[in-house]
């Protein structure tokens, strides 16, 4: 008996550490994810992009990256005390005007940020491409942003292609890595 | 049972201004228990852009007389539970079920286990901590004193 007694408390001990050292390795591991995401990038590699599914802004349902799989995806994170987002919105809102008929969707994601506030950008801006938000940033930490605004690119087959633009992107970039996001099949 | 006035009477002196902190908070009643989500500090340390603006929705719920648990929740519907800096009671709950459990559960075991150890026939421990000495070697040391002695 005391042989097992000591047995069931060593075991104890050992799945209390097993447990913290793996809440460590997932944590380090989805660093790691994200950062790899741009190296891979980087490499020129077209790695799948981390799924997600948010509720939209306006309310209405949810919407999934897996729901999109066959269209160029641009992925847009931002917030509306974020100033470089004014600046960029009513790009982005021109060239979703210029692309929607041609297999790509543009997603909003609103970051750290109250609803409210978001609306009224979004109304502000004449923003009409689908927003859905993301008030806790579970997305933000997939993807690695750091800032915003920030956008990534969707093949049609739901990997990521060209690069992450940190910052306002242009119109030289965006018609390039859409180029490349529907080449992706 | 003057312990028990004494304690009672120290209780409500203590529930007095918790109470009113509840009712009618402060903006430093909620700034240190907010976490800015961008700067993961508490919003009083913090001068982001969203930092600011949450203090400013905290003002403007103030201003509209809610409660200090209204006004987490209207945070929590927005950003999730980990804006707050502490978890909510509920929250507590459940590690302190089980952290009594597994401390009862260890309390039976190492009762059972101090219970089933059987009756040394070693010697004990004396009183400064090491072994005592077994008979044989007691008149061995006996003898060489005696030899030293002599």
């Amino acid at each position: 008996m005391a042989r097992r007694g000591k047995l069931i408390l060593q075991m104890a001990a050992v799945s209390v550490v097993a447990l913290l050292i793996s809440l460590f390795a997932w944590q380090l591991a989805t660093k790691e994810q994200a950062r790899g995401l741009t190296s891979a990038l980087e490499r020129g590699e077209t790695p799948p992009a981390p799924a997600f599914t948010l509720a939209r802004l306006a309310g209405d349902g949810e919407i999934s990256l897996a729901s999109l799989r066959g269209k160029a995806v641009v992925l847009n994170f931002w917030a509306s005390w974020c100033e470089p987002c004014k600046e960029e919105s009513p790009r982005l809102e021109s060239a979703w005007r210029r692309y929607r008929d041609q297999g790509v969707v543009f997603v909003g994601i609103d970051v750290n940020d109250f609803k409210g506030d978001a609306r009224k950008f979004v109304e502000r801006y004449g923003l009409t491409y689908p927003i859905l938000h993301d008030g806790q940033g579970s997305t933000i930490g997939r993807y690695g942003v750091t800032g915003f605004p920030e956008t990534w690119f969707v093949g049609r087959n739901g990997n990521l292609v060209g690069a992450r633009i940190q910052g306002p992107v242009n119109d030289s970039e965006l018609n390039e890595y859409i180029r490349r996001a529907l080449a992706e099949s | 049972m003057r312990a028990l006035v004494f304690f009672l009477v120290a209780a409500s002196v203590a529930a007095v201004p918790a109470y009113a902190s509840e009712q009618h908070p402060t903006l430093a009643d909620l700034a240190n228990e907010v976490i800015c989500p961008t700067c993961h500090t508490t919003i009083d340390q913090s001068s982001s852009p969203i930092a600011l603006r949450m203090k400013a929705f905290i003002r403007e719920r103030i201003a509209a007389g809610d409660s200090k648990s209204e006004i987490k929740d209207k945070l929590v519907a927005q950003f999730g539970e980990s804006v707050l800096a502490a978890p909510p009671r509920s929250a507590w709950l459940l590690p302190l079920v089980g952290a009594g459990i597994g401390a009862a559960v260890l309390a039976i075991l190492a009762r059972r286990w101090r219970r089933g150890r059987p009756e040394s026939s070693e010697p004990g421990p004396s009183s400064n901590g090491r072994a005592a000495l077994t008979p044989d070697l007691d008149r061995r040391v006996d003898e060489e004193l005696a030899r030293f002695d002599a």
